[in-house]
C-alpha cells in the first residue's frame, strides 16, 4: 500500500486516489515519419523494467487530477522521491 | 522408474507407503548438453519432457535456481480454457487443452485435470456482443463454446447472483464446457518426473547468471553451483525474470513485470462445481478440491518484482466476487498471495528466436500461461529440435513488435488485463 505525496496538493494521500500511468519521461519521435520500423516499435512497445529504482508517471485521478513523476523501487516498493512534470529525477540508478 | 498404477499403490501399502522410489533424480551436470532449459516452471519442464519424449532429444538439462515448480507454477489460480478470439492464439490454447485431455495418462502422473466448464460473464451490451463474437470466432475454429442469456447462467450456477439487482447485473455469459482446472503443482511434477524417466538431468538450486555467447552465437551458459555448462541450444523459460535475462544476453524483450494476486478461502462445503469469472467487474473464483474458494485478482497496476501487492486490488476483487456471490460474504479468507507475472504490451506470449544465435526465448504468458503449460512446451520443444520455430509458435516471435503483426487479446485474456 503506497502513501503518496501529491506535488500538487502538497499532501500525502493513500494509493487509491492515485493511477500508474507507466514509465515517465518517453520522447515522442519529433519526426514520426522518418523512424525506422524498429525504432517506431521501440517507443510504442518497448518499456524499461528494472529490478530496482524505475521513474514512471502517476496521476492523482481522484483529486487534482494533474500528472507527476515518482521514482520508486521496484523490489522494496519504497518511493524515494516525487517531482513534476517537466523537472528531471535527482535519485537515479548507478 | 516405477510405474504409477492401483495395483502398486496396494502393494505399497503393505510396506505402510515407506518404500517409494524417488520421484527424480538429482544429479550432478555434465560438461556439455544439446539442449539447456533455464528454468525449471510447468513451462520449461514440459519443454524438457516433450523434447527427450517427442522429439528425441535426451541429452537435454534444466536449470533451475529455486525449486522446481516454484514460481508462478506455484501461484497461480489454475485454470484451464483455451476461448480465445484470434486464430494465432486460439490454435496455441486449443493444442494445449488437446494435450491437456491426455496428460494424466501420458505422464502417467495425475494431474487432476477436472473439466468442470468456465463461464466468462457479461454484464454490458457491449459485453455481450464481444462474448458473441469471440464464441464464434471459437466455433470457427473447432473450440467449445455457447452464448448464455442470464437464465441459462443461472442454472449452471444457481448461487450467482443473476437477478437485475446487482450493481451490474449478468446479463449472459460465455461457456465452455471442456474448460476447467488441474492441479498445478502435479503438473509440475508430472512432467518433471517424465521428463527425468526420459534422462533429462534436472539441476536444481543452481542460477544461469550469465550466458556464454560467441560471435553471436550462444554456446553455454554460466552458473553459480557448477561454473560453465555448454550446450547448442539455450530455451528460456523463465517468465517474470525475462526482461532482466535478455539484457544479460544483449537485447531488450517489450515486457513489463507486474504483481498478480489471489487468494483463497477457508475450506467449505461444495458450492461451487465450475468456473466463473467477470471481465468487467475484475474478480473470477472456483472451488478446489479441497473445499476452498480460489480467487483471482487483476494485476496491479505498476511494476514490482516485490511478489506483493497492494491492498487496494484485492479489496476491489473482493468487492465483485461478494456482489457476484452474495453467499460468500462471511467466508473468510485464509491467503493471500502475489507472483510476478511477465505481461507483453499485446497480451499474447513470445514464443521467439533471438538476435542470439541458438537461444530460444519462451516468455510473455502474463496472467495466463498456466492453462497453456503442455502446448507451450511441446511447440518450444519442437522449435528448439528443429531450430526452426515450430509453425504454432511462428506468430509469437519477438520481432512482431516491430513489423506490427500484434495479437491483441486483451478481451479474451480475460479479468487480469
Amino acid at each position: 500500500m503506497f502513501y503518496i505525496y501529491c506535488p500538487y496538493c502538497g499532501e500525502h494521500r493513500e494509493e487509491e486516489e492515485f493511477h500508474n500511468q507507466g514509465q515517465a519521461h518517453i520522447e515522442r519521435p519529433a519526426d514520426p515519419d522518418s523512424c525506422s520500423d524498429e525504432e517506431w516499435g521501440n517507443y510504442m512497445f518497448f518499456r524499461k523494467n528494472p529490478r530496482g529504482l524505475h521513474h514512471e508517471i502517476w496521476v492523482h485521478a481522484a483529486g487534482c487530477r494533474k500528472f507527476f513523476n515518482v521514482t520508486r523501487h521496484t523490489v522494496t516498493y519504497e518511493i524515494k522521491e516525487v517531482y513534476k512534470m517537466g523537472e528531471q529525477p535527482k535519485v537515479v540508478a548507478e | 522408474m516405477q510405474h504409477y498404477s492401483g495395483f502398486g499403490l496396494l502393494k505399497h501399502s503393505f510396506s505402510h507407503h515407506e518404500n517409494w522410489q524417488r520421484v527424480w533424480r538429482n544429479p550432478t551436470p555434465k560438461k556439455k548438453y544439446d539442449v539447456i532449459i533455464v528454468g525449471g516452471g510447468g513451462h520449461g519442464l514440459a519443454t524438457a519432457y516433450y523434447l527427450a519424449k517427442q522429439f528425441g532429444v535426451t541429452n537435454v538439462a534444466v536449470i533451475e535456481k529455486g525449486f522446481l515448480g516454484g514460481g508462478n507454477t506455484a501461484r497461480n489460480t489454475t485454470i484451464v480454457r483455451s476461448n480465445y478470439l484470434w486464430d494465432e492464439s486460439a490454435h496455441l490454447y486449443e493444442h494445449a487443452m488437446k494435450l491437456w485431455e491426455g496428460l494424466s495418462q501420458d505422464l502417467n502422473y495425475n494431474v487432476m485435470f477436472s473439466q468442470r466448464g468456465c463461464l466468462n460473464l457479461g454484464h454490458t451490451l457491449q459485453d455481450m456482443r464481444d462474448i458473441e463474437r469471440r464464441v464464434n470466432a471459437n466455433r470457427l475454429n473447432g473450440i467449445d463454446g455457447e452464448v448464455l442469456d442470464a437464465k441459462q447462467v443461472n442454472e449452471i450456477v444457481p448461487i450467482l447472483d443473476c437477478s437485475g439487482n446487482a450493481r451490474y447485473p449478468v446479463m449472459g455469459a460465455s461457456w465452455q464446457p471442456r474448460a476447467g482446472v488441474a492441479r498445478h503443482d502435479a503438473v509440475a511434477w508430472g512432467f518433471a518426473r517424465g521428463a527425468d524417466m526420459h534422462g533429462v538431468d534436472l539441476i536444481q538450486q543452481t542460477e544461469v547468471v550469465d550466458f556464454i555467447i560467441e560471435d553471436g552465437t550462444v554456446t553455454g551458459v554460466k552458473t553459480d553451483r557448477y561454473g560453465d555448462i555448454m550446450a547448442d541450444k539455450v530455451g528460456c523459460v523463465v517468465a517474470g525474470h525475462s526482461g532482466y535475462m535478455a539484457a544479460k544476453a544483449g537485447f531488450e524483450l517489450p515486457l513489463e513485470s507486474h504483481p498478480l494476486q489471489a487468494l483463497v478461502s477457508e475450506p467449505i462445503k461444495p458450492i461451487l462445481d465450475t468456473v466463473v469469472m467477470s471481465n468487467h467487474v475484475h474478480g473470477y473464483a472456483s472451488q478446489s478440491d479441497k473445499g476452498d474458494l480460489v480467487i483471482g485478482a487483476g494485476i496491479d497496476s505498476y511494476v514490482g518484482y516485490g511478489q506483493r501487492g497492494s491492498y487496494p486490488t484485492i479489496e476491489h476483487t473482493i468487492q465483485a466476487i461478494v456482489e457476484m456471490f452474495p453467499i460468500f460474504s462471511r467466508v473468510r479468507m485464509n491467503r493471500q498471495w502475489g507472483g510476478i507475472v511477465d505481461t507483453c504490451p499485446d497480451a499474447c506470449p513470445i514464443i521467439s528466436k533471438t538476435p542470439v544465435k541458438n537461444l530460444f526465448f519462451n516468455c510473455g504468458w502474463g496472467t495466463g500461461g498456466f492453462k497453456a503449460t503442455p502446448g507451450s512446451g511441446h511447440v518450444f520443444a519442437a522449435s528448439l529440435a528443429k531450430g526452426e520455430m515450430h509453425e504454432m509458435a511462428e506468430p509469437f516471435s519477438m520481432f512482431r513488435f516491430h513489423n506490427g503483426a500484434l495479437i491483441d487479446e486483451h478481451g479474451a485474456a480475460g479479468v487480469a488485463h
